[in-house]
Order: structure tokens, then sequence, then C-alpha cells
């Protein structure tokens, strides 16, 4: 069964923006799905659109067989949404936040008060219960939209943008926590700019630019794909111009770094080999990016140029 | 989703709305029973001890239906044009947009909250009153009926001025220059049979006249107004009014790109 189908999807805002143009995507249930693309890509609006918090000018949402102009409530009763934006009011206590949220969703109060308590209590916010909204930090602010979004435990999850402004453990730790969710059997979609992300957790993802899907595929044949990736090395002594190797392109970025485009099938040996032979000795290696943040550029720039 | 799933969700929305006014109390509860005691203490006291009786009552008596009804009709406004305008200015009314409520609900929500607050305010204004005059009662099932409607009219106004209201002085402009005029000429003060025909005629065209009529014969048993006219324009209001919302709610006016 799929989670999610998404069928002509086409969005134009009223000033005449067409921010989606055509969007065709299934995510399978269970699935932990990545949503990528650059600043503008359209992530947020597709996902406004399956929330019901933007209007679709053509085409169909359905959610676990469920088509959202036909049967609206069923739809969002499926639905769990960490928006991009905090959208909770301020001026409420945390705890408020999530059981108004259980409640909206008929969940009667003692069970909300429950289950309110286990998803602050697994976000770390129990203690924060009492405090205003607006006094917590960003970083607590974005998990509250999350422990929010799953007191009326949602079949679907899609978080937009979650780990935005987190630190690097607290990251970590959300990971775990989202990782734990999906194995218990919610179907997960997720926008993010931090590609480790989507490496760490996903397994299918989506690339969308401009509106539309520039690529579908799983991360690991998206990785798998990648035929080359480029070397910065630090230099033991500097140098003038960037070497004639004979096998690789390499470019100076200063006197001491040199970047060196290696591919798959070359291998690393080579590259050294080559570079004592000019002399050159290397006192630190890494990559320039991510690998699937190369890629990801590279499919972004080649649509660009589509 | 059941019905009894709705009815938990209307509750937590009628219960928030509540909890935000009465959280604010001092903004939204004390300011109006000041504000009536003062109408009594210039007006009643001082100046009405001067004026004759107005059709046989006391002139403090008289206009005490009138400044009850004002107090109800600007807070129940009041209550649901600034709730439901902050939900929109803090997107927290999105909360309530992707959650499995229908439309009518959220509307029904927000309305309770403006009727309460009317309500409430309404009860302390009339035990502030109670302090200056012997109060009394014609018709109590009148006087509830046209209490509770007129509030859940005005609930419904400031419902659809949130709806438009774009920045926080939109939300002033309404009851500044069209709710406060209309309430002061609507029969509060005086009695309509005391104006030229001319203007008689122009005070039929004000909506708030009928209930402050109609309250007032609740409570006085006077009225410048037949009570089944009364009683149709004020639902004929709420009818209108309440389907133009719930269109506005659906159709996601000011509220989905
Ligand atoms: N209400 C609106 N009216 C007009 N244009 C809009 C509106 N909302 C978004 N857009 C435009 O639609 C395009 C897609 O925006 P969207 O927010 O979906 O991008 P995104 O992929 O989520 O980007 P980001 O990664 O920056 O969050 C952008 O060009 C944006 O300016
Ligand atoms: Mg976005």
């Amino acid at each position: 069964m799929h989670a999610l189908e998404l069928r002509g999807l086409r969005k134009a805002y009223n000033n005449g923006f067409e921010a989606v143009k055509g969007i065709e995507l299934s995510v399978e249930e269970g699935d932990f799905f990545a949503l990528l693309g650059p600043n503008g890509a359209g992530k947020s609006t597709i996902i406004g659109i399956i929330t019901s918090l933007v209007n679709k000018t053509a085409g169909s949402v359905k959610v676990f067989g469920a088509d959202l102009d036909h049967e609206p409530m069923k739809v969002k009763r499926y639905l769990g949404l960490v928006p991009q934006e905090f959208n909770f009011n301020m001026f409420e206590p945390v705890e408020e936040v999530v059981l108004n949220q259980a409640g909206y969703y008929g969940v009667a109060p003692a069970e909300a008060q429950e289950r309110a308590e286990e998803s602050l209590k697994k976000l770390g916010l129990w203690e924060k219960r009492r405090t205003m909204a607006r006094a917590l930090s960003g970083g607590m602010k974005r998990r509250l939209m999350i422990a929010r979004a799953l007191v009326h435990d949602p079949r679907l999850l899609i978080l937009d943008e979650p780990t935005a402004g987190v630190d690097i453990e607290l990251r970590r730790s959300m990971w775990q926590y989202l990782r734990e969710v999906n194995r218990r059997g919610t179907t997960i979609i997720l926008t993010t700019h931090y590609l480790e992300e989507a490496e760490q957790l996903c397994r299918n993802v989506a690339i969308i630019d401009h509106g539309h899907i520039i690529e579908n595929t799983s991360i690991k044949a998206l990785i798998n794909r990648l035929d080359r990736e480029t070397l910065i090395l630090d230099l033991q002594r500097p140098l003038q111009r960037p070497p004639a190797l004979k096998h690789y392109a390499c470019t100076l970025s200063d006197e001491q770094t040199l970047e060196v485009e290696v591919h798959r099938e070359q291998g690393i040996n080579a590259l050294f080999d080559e570079l004592k032979q000019h002399g050159i000795e290397v006192s630190g290696m890494r990559n320039k990016a991510n690998r699937l943040e190369e890629l990801f550029l590279d499919l972004v720039e080649s649509g660009v140029n589509k | 989703m059941s019905l009894h799933h709705y009815r938990i969700a209307f509750t937590t929305i009628m219960i928030k709305e509540m909890r935000r006014f009465l959280r604010i109390w001092v903004q939204t509860i004390l300011p109006p029973m000041i504000t009536t005691a003062l109408y009594f203490v210039i007006f009643g006291k001082m100046i009405g001890s001067q004026l004759a009786p107005v059709e046989g009552f006391e002139y403090m008596d008289y206009i005490v239906p009138g400044l009850i009804m004002m107090t109800v009709i600007t807070n129940s406004y009041a209550n649901v044009v600034s709730s439901f305008y902050g939900s929109k200015f803090q997107r927290y009314v999105e909360e309530l947009l992707i959650a499995p409520i229908p439309h009518s609900l959220i509307l029904l929500g927000f309305i309770s909250g403006g009727v309460a607050r009317g309500l409430i305010v309404g009860v302390m204004v009339t035990l502030v009153a109670a302090f200056f005059v012997d109060l009394q009662l014609h018709n109590l099932f009148i006087t509830l009926s046209v209490v509770v409607l007129t509030s859940f009219l005005f609930a419904l106004g400031g419902f659809i001025n949130a709806v438009y209201a774009k920045s926080f002085d939109d939300i002033s402009i309404i009851p500044t220059f069209v709710l406060t005029p209309l309430t002061y000429l609507g029969g509060i003060f005086y009695s309509v049979s005391m104006l030229p025909e001319f203007w008689q005629d122009v005070s039929l065209a004000n909506p708030i006249l009928y209930m402050v009529n109609a309250f007032r014969y609740g409570m006085l048993g006077v009225s410048d107004i037949s009570m089944p006219v009364a009683y149709a324009v004020i639902v004929g209001f709420i009818v209108v009014l309440y389907s133009f919302s719930l269109w506005l709610l659906k159709r996601g006016v000011g509220l989905r790109g």
C-alpha cells in the first residue's frame, strides 16, 4: 500500500508563480523518505498541499488510499506534520500545546495526558512542560513541534527541515528517535538541507528542483552512481602552480591546498604514486563534500542546464 | 473520526478560547466593569438625576439594559477578532487547519469563546449595575435568548473582521468606526421615540437598535420595536453572517495560499 501518492500535482500561487509543476510521486508504507531540493524548489509547497495548508491548482493527493478531495478527514487523521516554521501559540505552556493537539484529533483527555507525557519525555521536554512556549530555545521549539506531531500517533509523519538550527548532539538523538518511530511502523517523509541526514536516515529519495522531480530513487542507488569524488590534499610545501598529473585533473585552491578529482575505478594509491613522482608530499586529506552533496549539486546543476 | 471525537475537538477549542481571555482577565474582564461603573456614576447619578423619566422609568434604570448589551457586543466581537487574528498572525491556526475537524466546528469553537466572554462580562457588568439600581426582570427567556443570540452574532462579526485583517490595526478599525457609533446610536441612552421622525426612520436601519430594544424589553418590558421583528432581524443576521463565515473558512480566505 502506498502511504502517499501524488498525481499530476500543480500549484500556481495567487501572484501567478508556478511553484509545483506536475509532480508524480509514490511513497511506500513504512518507508523513510527524503524530499530534497534547493531553497525555493517547492518542497514546503508540496507538503502544504498534502496537509491542507495550501490549495492545489491541479492533481490528486492520496494518503493510504484516501483521496484528499473526497475524504479529507480521513487523510488528516493519518497525518502528522512538523512544519518548517514555528506555528504554535507562543503564549501557551509547552504541555498545553501538545494536549490541545491531542484534543483536536479527538484523543480523550486521560489518554492525551499519557501520550503527551510520553512524547515530551522522549524529546527531553518534560521538565519544561510548564514553561511558556516562547521561552524555549530554538532547538527546544523544534522538538516541541515533533512531540506535538506525534501525540495523535499518525501513520504518516512529515517533517519539513526538523533539524534546522539544532546542535549536532541533539540532532543525533533526534535521528535516533525518528528511526525508532519509523521502526515501529510510522512512514516518514523528511526534507532537509543536511544531506548527511538524508544518507543516515532515509531509504528512498526524491530530488525536486523548480517544481519538478529531477530524481526519484533509493539513496543507495544514488550514491552508487557517484563515479568520482573530489579530494582535498593539504601539502607539506607550497606550490606555485598545479602539478601536471597524467591521470587526474587537479587545481590549486591556495598554494598549500590541492583539489584532485578521482574517478571510482582509479583508486587513490595510483594518485599518491604520481604525486610522489612530482615530489609532492601530502600531510592531510579529506573529501571536498559529503558524497551525496556532490551528487546533489551535479543533479541540480544539470537540471538547471536542461 | 466519530461524533465522539468531534465533541472532544470542539471542547478543546472552546476551553482553549476561554483560557485565553481568562488568562488576561485584567485586559478582558476588568475594563468593561470599570467603564460601566463610570457610566452609572456620570450618566446615571450625576446627569441622569437631572433628567425626566423615559417611558416611565428613571433614566438610570432605563439605560441599564443598553449598557449591558453594549458590553456584551463589544466583548464578543473583540474576543473573536483578536483571538482569530492572533492565531493567524502566530500561525497556530494551522494546527486547526491540519487537524481532522470540520470547518463548522472550528468556527463554532471560536464563536463559543466570544459568546463565553460576552456572557461572563455581561454578568459582571450586571453585578456592577446592581450597586446603582434595583435590577428588574420582565421576561427571563427573552432576556437570556437575546443576549446569547446577540453575542453569537457579534462573535461572528469579529471572526469575519479577523479573516480580512492583515495587521493589528485592521482589528480595531471596524470596532472604532462602525461598531461604536452604531452602538451609541442604537438606543442605549435614549428611546428612538424621542427623535424627530426622519431620524427615527434612519435608526431603524441600525441592527443594534433591535437587539438593545429586545433586551430592554426582556428586562423592563418596554421597547421601541416589536419582539417578532427584533428576533427576525437578529436571527436573519446570524444566518447570513454564519454562512458567510463558513464559506470564508472553507475557501481559506486569508488563510491558505
Ligand atoms: N504564498 C506564496 N505566494 C507566492 N509564492 C510563494 C508563496 N509561498 C512560496 N512561494 C514560492 O514558491 C516557491 C517554492 O517555495 P517553497 O517554500 O515550497 O520552497 P522550499 O523547497 O520549501 O524551499 P526551502 O528549502 O527554502 O524551504 C518559491 O519560489 C517561493 O518563493
Ligand atoms: Mg521549505
